[in-house]
């Protein structure tokens, strides 16, 4: 066993953890234990007695066809948004790391969407994108309702996934490139005189010496894209859930079923299943994918 | 957060300011008013404000935009469960039963008599007034923004289409659509999925309910009833519209939404607020005749009163006794002929007082343009008497049950979908909304 030097005092430790210990408290074991409340009962808003009405919110929220719907939705979308971005941004880590001329100003360029706010990203990809008019209405002029996020469900979801992947992708892309940066020079160097092309070495070399690095992205990427309060702005912004609650992800409408509809309770109850959800998807990731990454 | 940054910082400023004007004058009364309006409406509340801190000195009101309607409600909430709430707040008319079940708001009726204010309520025009009364006729908030839906004519093209006169009937919007677009008007009327002109206005001049128990009036126990009335066969006129491209759908999300539409030329016609009334006067090239009239009904229907939208005030409980003396003022203020003129010349909103209408008129106001039309308004409001089906919507989750009717909306115009199922479906979920919200306010009684 290892030696270990134990401080003897109990207080000085708890003191110091104290304002992070309280910080935590107050952001977020106080509110999850009033969301854990709200969900077995009925909240009025304006406060005021509230009746314990055990499983019953739940009971609704499974009841609910379209609830299920909501629930493949966000899983589509937190599955293709976070793969692409992270893909995105590797290949443009990769060209970047190259430090071919003018690397540095597309540098600055690729991060720039990661400071768009995700509600005016989606106010202007409605413009970009709108089917009648802007750059999307020429593919429609080819044949109609070639792009019609207004009219079919699926187009929609790509829609916002789209607008996920623009924002994101300078955010993977930061990490990446700083990652790729502590990749050695001579390794690179030595499989170039052995004749790979810059390809071959991004595939056998970079990438499997960068997988701490996309494992951690994976991670929050997908987090985000189940709860981000982005993803909710960036459907707000467009399609607010629709056509026909084909874009209703599972953050939108716990935010529009709360704060539009006053519903406090129904939505608490689909903010623990959401909760629920990502601790599935972040078991698997460390159960199965981590596994296969290498830190040392 | 830029939000609350800016406040901090207008506050200091407030502060600053009454600190050093401390020494000259007393010590004025200050009291909060939140509201939803933005952009330029937004700035004539403000203006409203200053023109009340300059009337008198025994009062401050420090007004702030919560930029939306929806979320001036949610942040009230939130400031009243951590009691910092503001004196007045203006809450939509989907908020109004919310509202009335929170016991968080000092009635206006009382606020008034209890500091000696002597309001003829009967001067406010019924058909506004019943939306925020109780069911036996007690105002509990101030109307203020209020508004209607009107049909808006493009009168140019009608000239040029040979379509004579402003259609008052849908067969006779049918007529004049089919003359437009065999004079080559590609849009000849525009259409979104809002439901307050497709399904509130159309139910409530038809006479048609909208739910059991008065709309919601006479008990929490109201169910929709929508996919029962007339307004299926509004939709499926519109569908009949559609499929030979008379009617054309505008949404944002296509990219232009139908005020845009109309004030573009794009489309001929369409169905909004008479709030809109200034901006499309302002946007549309001089020159270019247009007119509003009354929403249109079905042939041989006797048309009924069209039922008010947006916001009013709302004292809110808790405040000490010093802000209501103020709050009172700036209502009373505020409710002044001038001031009623004022409002509605910059906005577009009516005037909700008979005085207020009366003196307009007198004065000329609605004789000449830009502001002949505005009174198509009133006389939609002022038709008939209030009943059951034209009083106003008083469902809780009312916001929910819109957009359940939207989503309906766009399954039938976007994705052709079957009307009466959708719409009964849309009806399903809201009346489960409906029983959730009666279980969250058991024992509560409407009065």
């Amino acid at each position: 066993m290892e030696k270990r030097s134990v401080f003897k005092s109990t207080w000085l430790p708890i003191l110091f953890a104290a304002p992070q210990l309280l910080l935590i408290l107050l952001f977020f074991y106080w509110p999850v234990t009033a969301v854990l409340n709200w969900a077995f009962t009925l909240e009025p808003p304006f406060g005021g007695a509230a009746e314990f009405v055990g499983l019953d919110n739940f009971k609704e929220v499974f009841n609910d066809q379209l609830y299920w719907h909501s629930v493949m939705i966000s899983i589509i979308f937190a599955i293709c948004g976070p793969l692409t971005a992270i893909f995105i941004g590797l290949v443009l880590a990769l060209a970047v790391d190259r430090e071919l001329p003018g690397s540095g100003f597309f540098r600055f360029l690729y991060i720039l969407p990661f400071a768009v706010a995700g509600p005016a990203g989606g106010m202007a990809f409605r413009f970009i994108l709108s089917p009648e008019r802007g750059l999307a209405a020429m593919l429609n002029e080819i044949q109609p309702d070639l792009w019609n996020p207004a009219k079919y469900g699926s187009h929609a979801l790509a829609f916002v996934i789209i607008i996920f992947i623009w924002k994101w992708a300078g955010y993977t892309f930061i990490f990446l490139l700083a990652g790729l940066q502590s990749v050695p020079r001579s390794l690179i160097e030595a499989a170039a005189m052995d004749g790979s092309g810059p390809i071959r070495r991004a595939i056998d070399i970079q990438v499997p010496l960068l997988a701490p690095t996309l494992f951690f992205l994976l991670v929050t990427m997908m987090t985000e894209g189940f709860v981000g309060s982005d993803t909710f702005g960036m459907v707000h912004a467009t399609t607010r859930g629709g056509p026909n609650h084909a874009t209703e992800l599972m953050v939108y409408r716990i935010v529009d079923e709360a704060f539009q509809g006053l519903n406090y309770s129904g939505a608490s109850a689909q903010s623990l299943v959401l909760i629920g959800l990502i601790m599935i998807f972040t078991f698997i990731q460390f159960r199965f994918v981590e596994r296969r990454v290498h830190y040392k | 957060m830029k939000n609350s940054a800016l406040r901090a910082a207008l506050a200091g400023l407030f502060a600053a300011t009454t600190l050093a004007a401390a020494p000259a004058f007393a010590e004025k009364t200050k009291f909060e008013f939140w509201y939803g309006n933005t952009g330029d409406i937004g700035e004539r509340v403000q203006e409203a404000c200053k023109k009340f801190n300059d009337s008198q000195a025994d009062f401050e009101i420090v007004c702030t935009s919560q930029n939306g309607y929806d979320t001036t409600l949610q942040n009230t909430i939130a400031a009243y469960r951590a009691k910092k709430q503001p004196a007045i707040t203006q809450i939509y008319d989907a908020g109004t039963l919310d509202m009335m079940l929170s016991k968080a708001f000092v009635p206006a009726k009382k606020l008034m008599a209890d500091n000696g204010y002597k309001i003829d309520w009967d001067n406010y025009f019924p058909g506004i007034a019943n939306y925020y009364a109780t069911g036996s006729g007690e105002l509990l908030s101030f109307p203020f923004n209020s508004s209607t839906a009107v049909i808006y004519y493009n009168m140019s093209a009608f000239e040029k289409a040979g379509v004579t006169g402003k259609p008052q009937t849908w067969e006779e919007v049918a007529e004049a659509a089919k003359k437009l677009k065999a004079a080559g008007y590609e849009c000849p009327m525009a259409f979104n999925f809002d439901t307050w002109p497709l399904m509130e206005q159309f139910s409530a001049i038809h006479d048609q309910p909208i739910a059991t128990e008065g709309n919601g009036y006479k008990g929490l126990n109201a169910e929709l009833v929508v996919n029962k009335t007339k307004f299926i066969d509004e939709l499926k006129f519109f569908k009949k519209m559609q499929d030979e491209k008379l009617f054309v759908v505008k949404t944002k999300q296509l990219g232009m939404d139908i005020v845009p539409a109309f004030t573009s030329q794009t489309c001929q016609i369409m169905m909004s607020s008479i709030a809109d009334h200034g901006t499309v006067g302002k946007t549309l090239p001089e020159g270019v005749k247009w007119d509003v009239a009354m929403l249109p009904v079905f042939k041989g229907t006797e048309r009924k009163k069209s039922l008010v939208g947006g916001a009013s005030l709302w004292v809110m409980a808790g405040r000490p006794e010093a802000e209501y003396k103020g709050a009172a003022a700036f209502l009373n203020f505020i409710a002044q002929p001038d001031m009623v003129q004022w409002w509605s010349t910059v906005t577009g909103y009516i005037p909700v007082t008979k005085t207020g209408f009366e003196s307009m008129k007198k004065n000329g106001f609605y004789d000449k343009a830009p502001y002949k039309g505005r009174e198509i308004a009133i006389e939609s409001l002022t038709l008939t008497q209030p009943t059951d089906t034209t009083r106003g919507i008083r469902l809780g989750n009312f916001t929910q049950i819109r957009k359940e009717v939207t989503s309906a909306l766009e399954a039938i115009y976007m994705q052709n979908a079957d009307i009466q199922s959708s719409i009964d479906q849309a009806v399903e979920r809201s009346n489960q909304g409906l029983r959730r919200f009666e279980k969250t306010y058991a024992g509560e009684k409407l009065n």
